[in-house]
């Protein structure tokens, strides 16, 4: 058997095992969506009105996917150290599986996650007013990139995870960095109006592509007014957003890797 | 699966140095197990009876210093010692949110068996260790003892020629030891090799065949249990006064009798000598005694155990840890 091969069948023994343990702890799950619900409300309600109204909550939800699958990130970074505190990781070392296993296991079962998680976000969209006015191949194209870069995200918090001195520190270090990178970006309004080294990271921030290119394939516009990012990365969305994305994996799964070789339980 | 060549030697190592920052954790261990035996690590907590472990199963690199695992290098062979190994850590390493089969089906798939083999070898190790009842309940729901041993019967799935058990039973109440002894026991009964790391000198003496005696990262004595026990040498004589005021003399007449500094414990009014003579020396003692008019409330005889050992090699308590991490 190929290394690769042994890590994608025994990474699947993991996301089993994984999604046994959502399955059985199904305030996981809600935990995964509460807080974009509440983020749809908050903000389509509470600044909506001032933003455009209706054309503004269409223009939200993509803001919303993103930051939902990018933020189930912190359900890798917690379910890593958990299994690193108690003992499990060790356990999993000690066996001759691959290297590649519990990572690619605990990144595909929250991957799931996600799916699971877009769906309901996707139905809660429609209850406030969005719409997909695209084609269905481009709707197709907007979730999988959505997947996509949750997957990559995942990895980063792969790598946070195993480097996580504690649970404690895992559950705020895995949200910490997702706030600055989520809100600085076309999520929740248009990045034009920021000031300028604010204006210059949106635009290339990968959240703002990916945004970006999720409006275009749902064919959601933006409300009069607000004014859209510029540049290449803006004009180049969706290609900007798949490569982001592939470099993000090239980059996080070879160091998360090698963590997960020297890393020890406390 | 046990290794084609079964060698005399199931774990060696020589030398084996390990730092954390400053803190030098192994100190230059030599260790070797024959096939078959139990070999006990004994030591306080910090004594680097788990960086030992760690090394031996391929979770830490030492600094310097080498090791084989039933005959692979765990430096340039890893992948073969861990098809050789069964490890069971410090805390148990069960997944609370699956049950007790679950548990041990995933560990036999990830050691490479099929659906069908490693449900079957799950099935008989639940019912081996006595959780029939409890199979398909979450781990969370089992007491202690319970998920120990579900932990050792994840160590044991792969029927591994070397198994390494890490503390088996801290934490545990007296009955849930007892039962981990037992499993102990059989596992030993059907021929492993097995490394055990210990803080209780009874553990270490009831289970093992050869008792390494480490502290700070080295090894300070070994040999059996008679043997350690034969190094401290004589018995102790004790005596137990009735009143707190009579310590002093007790003392006294029992330096007058021991072959040595008599240990005085106030609390408990406790006198203890170490005694060449045995039974003659306990008459002598309590016919002096009597002389002085101390009243005696209880008086014992006993060879030394392994706390003793452990006292007169290291001028400290087995359990008085440093409360460094292990």
């Amino acid at each position: 058997m190929t290394a690769l091969a042994q890590g994608v069948r025994d990474g699947g023994i993991i996301a089993w095992r994984n999604l046994l343990n959502v399955r059985r702890n199904v305030d996981w799950l809600f935990a995964a969506v509460i807080q974009p619900i509440m983020f749809v409300l908050l903000f389509a309600y509470v600044f909506g009105g001032a933003l455009g109204g209706g054309a503004y909550r269409e223009f939200l939800i993509a803001g919303i996917f993103v930051q939902t699958t990018a933020f189930n990130s912190a359900f890798t970074v917690i379910g890593l150290c958990n299994d690193l505190q108690k003992g499990i990781i060790d356990r999993f070392r000690s066996l001759p599986m691959s290297r590649l296993a519990v990572l690619l296991g605990r990144t595909t079962s929250d991957l799931v996650v996600s799916m699971m998680a877009l769906l309901i976000m996707s139905l809660c969209g429609l209850l406030v007013g969005w719409r997909i006015r695209g084609s269905v191949l481009d709707a197709v194209v907007a979730y999988l990139l959505l997947l996509l870069f949750g997957f990559a995200m995942s990895w980063i918090g792969a790598l946070i995870g195993l480097s996580s001195p504690s649970v404690e520190v895992a559950q705020s270090a895995g949200l910490m960095w997702l706030f600055p990178l989520s809100f600085i970006s076309s999520a929740f309004v248009g990045a034009g109006t920021m000031p300028g080294p604010l204006k210059a990271i949106a635009e290339w921030n990968p959240f703002t592509a990916v945004i970006q290119s999720v409006r275009d394939l749902f064919g959601n516009a933006a409300p009069p007014g607000m004014a859209p990012p510029q540049g290449w990365p803006s004009d180049n969305a969706l290609l900007y957003a798949v490569v982001s994305s592939l470099a993000i994996l090239a980059i996080f799964i070879p160091l998360s890797v090698a963590k997960y070789r020297r890393v020890a339980s406390k | 699966m046990p290794t084609t060549t079964v060698p005399d030697v199931a774990v060696r190592a020589e030398a084996l140095v390990k730092n954390y920052g400053s803190t030098r954790a192994l100190d230059g261990i030599d260790l070797e197990i024959p096939t078959g035996t139990v070999l006990g690590l004994l030591g306080p907590n910090g004594a680097g009876k788990t960086t030992a472990v760690r090394i031996l199963t391929t979770l830490l690199r030492p600094d310097s210093g080498r090791a084989w695992v039933a005959g692979h290098d765990v430096l340039t062979d890893p992948d073969a010692v861990r098809r050789s190994i069964g490890l069971s850590g410090q805390y148990a390493a069960v997944d609370e949110n699956l049950t007790g089969f679950e548990n041990l089906y995933m560990v036999g798939r990830l050691y490479g068996m099929n659906k069908p083999t490693a449900k079957a070898r799950a099935r008989e190790l639940i019912s081996r260790f006595r959780l029939d009842d409890a199979a398909d309940r979450p781990a969370k729901g089992y007491s202690g003892g319970m998920r120990r041993r579900l932990d050792l019967a994840g160590a044991l799935v792969a029927e591994p020629a070397v198994v390494l058990l890490d503390e088996p039973t801290t934490g545990l109440d007296p009955r849930g030891r007892l039962d981990t002894w037992e499993v102990i026991g059989e596992l030993v009964a059907d021929g492993a090799t097995v490394l055990l790391t210990t803080q209780y000198l009874e553990e270490a003496d009831q289970l093992a065949d050869t008792i390494l005696v480490i502290d700070h990262g080295r090894v300070i004595a070994s040999g059996t249990a008679d043997q350690l026990k034969g190094e401290v040498g004589g018995e102790w004589l004790e005596i137990v006064v009735a009143d707190t005021a009579e310590l002093a003399t007790a003392a006294r007449v029992l330096t007058e009798v021991g072959s040595g500094e008599p240990d005085i414990d106030e609390q408990h009014k406790r006198v203890q000598v170490l005694v060449d003579a045995g039974t003659k020396s306990l008459i002598e003692a309590l016919r002096r005694l009597d002389a002085q008019g101390v009243t005696v409330l209880d008086v014992s005889l006993h060879r030394p155990t392994l706390d003793d050992v452990f006292l007169s090699l290291t001028g400290h308590a087995a359990e008085d840890g440093k409360g460094e991490p292990t």
